[in-house]
């Protein structure tokens, strides 16, 4: 692990209109790291990923992209810099098929995966290719969502919970998509609610609570800490 | 038996020729209206003053600066459409997250003032502005009626710039940035895209089209301050009736009931001005989202 970070997120607050819903977090994210953010409903998992996209109301403290603040920069140019945002409801486009909601993303930098590496990970996309976006299975539009931010170059990617609402095979399909795409070199940024299958992906975990990381858990550290995570997630 | 039957087709045959020519101003402006309101979620009241203008741009551009029809065909939109970028950067886009009502209000004002200014500067009484004379070769005349080649090229004009536009937004990838941001503009900004830029440019597209369509209409009507006001109720009809926001309900709806007013001035003229409206109740009676809207 090399020592820069290459997210450094410090005192992050974001708003609402009148809701404030992160109260401070700070966080850091490697190279090439699995990070999951874990914590119960409202905790402010989301929210933390939309403010570090500006897609919340206002938001004030400090993110730092490889050097580079972000605080104050629109959206398309967060997304410009290298961030590549994955939303929870996967933001599938009704009005266009299949390869069009693939093409959509901008390349914003070298370094993605081209299209026949994105048809060997995901075959059924390629199968489907002329099929309006959400007649796709639930499963496949959570491959259709992380499969065009893959294509661009953007080098952290940020997944909301990427498992939700999956059977079982799916998610274990999905777990092995993200070991792949560390592999390559991606850094991500998971939100989970399911620590069980964030164990299986990801080297770091930081809990939240009432819009505050409140812990660091390491993945090898996780079975001893069972209890405190518990106690954390309420399950 | 026959002579009877020819009859009645030299009465009805212009006005169905006459329904197809109001019906390309129709489609047209009821598209520039749709892809305006798709992607601002705005509705354009000014789009009838700014059809206004090309017309007036036109004549001036023959009248003060010698460019002709064709010339002014080109020049008229852009120079439209570049004024509809400006009203959007400097007005529109302040109205974006608030209710729709207040763009309709910013937009209705707007063009109670663009048709004030014009109607200061060159009367209400119209000016004439002559088709090219390379139209009279168009000119066909058949057994049945004379039919002028100009109006037989606005409605092949009108068709080919409604099948551009559709194709512009079905099948490139502008057309897909456009379609999915009128879906979820947030998210399309959160992959790298300028959406206030798109935003922009659409509404000055949809502006440019509406100029495009008041330079087709200059040498039909007079160009005169209240020839947009006239047209935009039909055409607001055409838009409820076809579906607020969809591109093929607009074109097929505006050239659709183009016929049907001319056909209803064939059978029972005393309701040709109305038919338009009492298809539109009866639309939104029965599907309120209109014949081609989702949803």
């Amino acid at each position: 692990m090399s020592n820069a970070a290459m997210l450094e997120i410090r005192d992050l607050e974001a708003w609402y209109g009148e809701s404030h819903v992160l109260h401070g977090v700070s966080l850091d994210i490697h190279p090439g790291e699995v990070v999951t953010l874990l914590g119960r409903n409202g905790a402010g998992k989301t929210s933390t990923l939309r403010s570090m996209m500006g897609l919340v109301g206002r938001r004030s403290g400090s993110i730092k992209f490889e050097g580079r603040e972000t605080i104050a920069l629109r959206s398309d140019l967060i997304a410009r810099a290298g961030i590549a945002y994955c939303p929870e409801e996967r933001g599938i486009f009704a009005s266009l098929d299949v390869t069009e909601n693939l093409m959509l993303p901008p390349v914003i930098a070298p370094g993605g995966l081209g299209l026949d590496e994105i048809y060997t990970l995901f075959p059924n996309l390629k199968e489907r290719a002329r099929s309006p976006g959400t007649k796709l299975s639930g499963g496949e539009q959570q491959m259709l969502a992380i499969a065009r931010i893959l294509r661009t170059g953007a080098r952290l990617l940020l997944l909301d919970e990427p498992s939700e609402g999956l059977a079982p095979v799916i998610v274990q399909q999905i777990g092995a998509m993200i070991r792949e795409i560390k592999q390559r070199g991606f850094t991500v940024l998971l939100v989970e609610q399911n620590f069980r299958f964030a164990q299986t992906v990801a080297d770091r975990h930081y809990v939240m609570e009432h819009g505050r990381v409140v812990d660091m858990v390491p993945n090898e550290q996780l079975a001893s800490s069972l209890d405190r995570l518990h106690e954390y997630l309420g399950v | 038996m026959i002579e009877n039957l020819l009859f009645e087709l030299e009465m009805a045959a212009p006005q169905v020729i006459l329904g197809l020519v109001n019906g390309a101003f129709y489609a047209l402006l009821s598209l520039g209206l749709a892809i305006i309101f798709g992607m601002l979620n705005v509705i354009n009241f000014a789009h009838g003053a700014q059809f206004m203008m090309g017309a007036f741009v036109a004549w001036m551009l023959l009248a003060w600066a010698g460019i002709p029809y064709w010339g002014a065909l080109v020049l008229a939109p852009l120079i439209v459409g570049a004024f509809g970028v400006v009203i959007e950067r400097t007005m529109i886009a302040r109205l974006y997250k608030l209710d729709h009502l207040y763009g309709l209000l910013l937009t209705f004002g707007l063009a109670l003032i663009i048709e004030g200014v014009f109607r200061n500067a060159f009367g209400a009484s119209g000016l004439p502005y002559a088709p090219p004379a390379a139209f009279n070769a168009l000119n066909v005349d058949i057994a049945i009626m004379f039919l002028p080649g100009y109006r037989v090229w606005v409605v092949i004009a009108s068709l080919l710039v409604c099948l551009a536009t559709w194709l512009v937004i079905e099948k490139t990838k502008i057309g897909a940035y456009l379609r999915a941001a009128t879906e979820r503009p947030e998210l399309v900004q959160a992959f790298g895209i300028n959406v206030p830029r798109m935003m922009t440019l659409t509404y000055g597209a949809g502006v440019a089209l509406a100029a495009f369509a008041g330079v087709l209409a200059a040498p039909i009507y007079s160009v005169n301050p209240a020839m947009g006001a006239n047209f935009i109720i039909t055409v607001f009809a055409v838009v409820v009736i076809g579906g607020m926001g969809s591109i093929m309900g607009s074109v097929v709806t505006g050239f659709g009931l183009g016929l049907i007013e001319g056909l209803a001035r064939v059978v029972y003229p005393e309701a040709s001005a109305t038919v338009v409206f009492v298809i539109m109740a009866i639309v939104l009676l029965t599907r309120p989202a209109g014949l081609f809207g989702r949803g």
